[in-house]
């Protein structure tokens, strides 16, 4: 009897059935592709930070010399900048294309009461991405 | 013998155990059956202790939400034949996040109160016309049908990890439904939203994961409504600093910081 009393005790809180409540893993992104896509956009950011320093980084050895700039040349060349550099190069690409994405998503625009297609938001996006980045290859390149 | 395919299924009874375990039935298989049917046959000829809600069976009740192969789905919309060629059981669990009643009832009540709270109705503040209805275009109308479609299924809280790690987010749903009233052009009632919804507990607790308008049966597009409420707030906030004293709407918009 008094076994039986202490079940129904853990069986029930004052109002209701003792509810299960499911702890959420600390791994819970991994395993399913969308909560790991989100977690790689989250995490991207800090690449491009990362860029951001190093071409302040750049602009400061231009600033201060053809010897600076030689010396930053070298810590570039150096073989686990390339390495960090190329993988952060992909991260900021993903970065770019996930968030142009999500445009469409966060703004309507309305043009004669209808509502214009995502693509018509996101596209301009990538136009301007493509021919920005075709100047900055000109100009390297010629 | 007919094919048959093996569903395992969440059991939970408070009175009996600790936390939940699986068990494995054996249904038949039809290409026509939902996984809300194998459920009902399981209820009706195998174990009638089986727990879990249904009502319309036709995806406008949103009741019989649960996860399946761990997706946040509607039963009576999902059908076995997408799993059943992969050979496996089929998983069944009760909605991620939500606390376990039984089997596969979850407890509701904090999306209930969450609902509540965005006041999802609308608010006049001047008297309503003297006479006839309401008159709304179609281009007003469009503005927040998508996020009218909304029935309270919950399966976007389901898939959203900001509301199982953080449960006091308002979440998906409660604010695209704010945003539904928000939009529409008989509401005057923003300014009664915008406290909850401003909050860092409202919008800005959202990381735009996204997987809530992935899952949503009826496409209304939660985390776009919560993204473009995010502007909404922004603006009103920066508008705040301009005139400090207010322009005599939404003037309370400090939750943008």
């Amino acid at each position: 009897m008094v076994e039986k009393l202490e079940a129904e005790e853990k069986a029930y809180t004052l109002y209701h059935p003792r509810w299960f409540r499911p702890r959420v893993s600390t791994y819970w992104w991994l395993g399913r592709w969308p909560y790991l896509k989100f977690i790689l956009r989250e995490l991207s950011s800090i690449f491009v930070a990362w860029t951001v320093v190093l071409m302040l980084l750049a602009i400061a050895s231009v600033e201060r010399g053809p010897q600076a700039w030689a010396h930053f040349l070298a810590f570039m060349r150096n073989p686990l900048m390339v390495a960090i550099n190329v993988i952060g190069f992909l991260f900021v690409v993903f970065h770019t294309v996930t968030w142009f994405n999500l445009t469409p998503h966060a703004m309507v625009v309305r043009v004669r009461g209808k509502r214009v297609p995502g693509l018509m938001l996101s596209g301009p996006n990538y136009v301007l991405w493509i021919a920005i980045s075709a100047v900055v290859a000109w100009l390297l390149m010629r | 013998m007919a094919e048959t395919v093996v569903l395992q299924i969440t059991r939970y009874s408070p009175e009996r155990d600790a936390e939940p375990q699986f068990e494995s039935f054996e249904v038949p298989f039809h290409k026509e059956w939902v996984v809300l049917d194998a459920l009902n046959y399981i209820k009706d000829r195998i174990d009638g202790s089986l727990s879990y809600r249904w009502s319309c069976r036709m995806g406008i009740c949103g009741s019989c939400g649960m996860m399946v192969n761990g997706e946040p789905k509607l039963t009576c919309a999902t059908f076995l034949s997408s799993y059943a060629a992969k050979r496996k059981p089929i998983v069944v669990e009760p909605l991620r996040y939500f606390p376990v009643i039984r089997d596969l009832v979850t407890e509701m009540t904090d999306f209930m109160v969450k609902l509540r709270k965005v006041k999802p109705w609308l608010i006049r503040k001047e008297p309503p016309p003297a006479q006839g209805e309401f008159l709304q275009t179609p281009e007003q109308l469009d503005v927040y049908k998508q996020f009218s479609m909304c029935i309270n299924c919950t399966l976007c809280y389901a898939a959203c990890p900001v509301y199982g790690l953080d449960p006091v987010f308002v979440g998906p749903a409660a604010i695209a439904l704010a945003q539904r009233y928000n939009l529409d052009s008989r509401d005057q009632g923003a300014d009664d939203r915008l406290s909850i919804l401003a909050h860092p507990e409202g919008v800005w607790g959202c990381t735009f994961v996204g997987e809530c308008t992935r899952v949503c049966p009826k496409h209304v597009d939660p985390a776009g409504a919560i993204q473009q409420y995010k502007l909404v707030t922004a603006l009103e906030w920066f508008k705040s600093y301009l005139w400090p004293r207010g322009t005599g709407k939404n003037s309370e918009a400090s939750g943008a910081d």
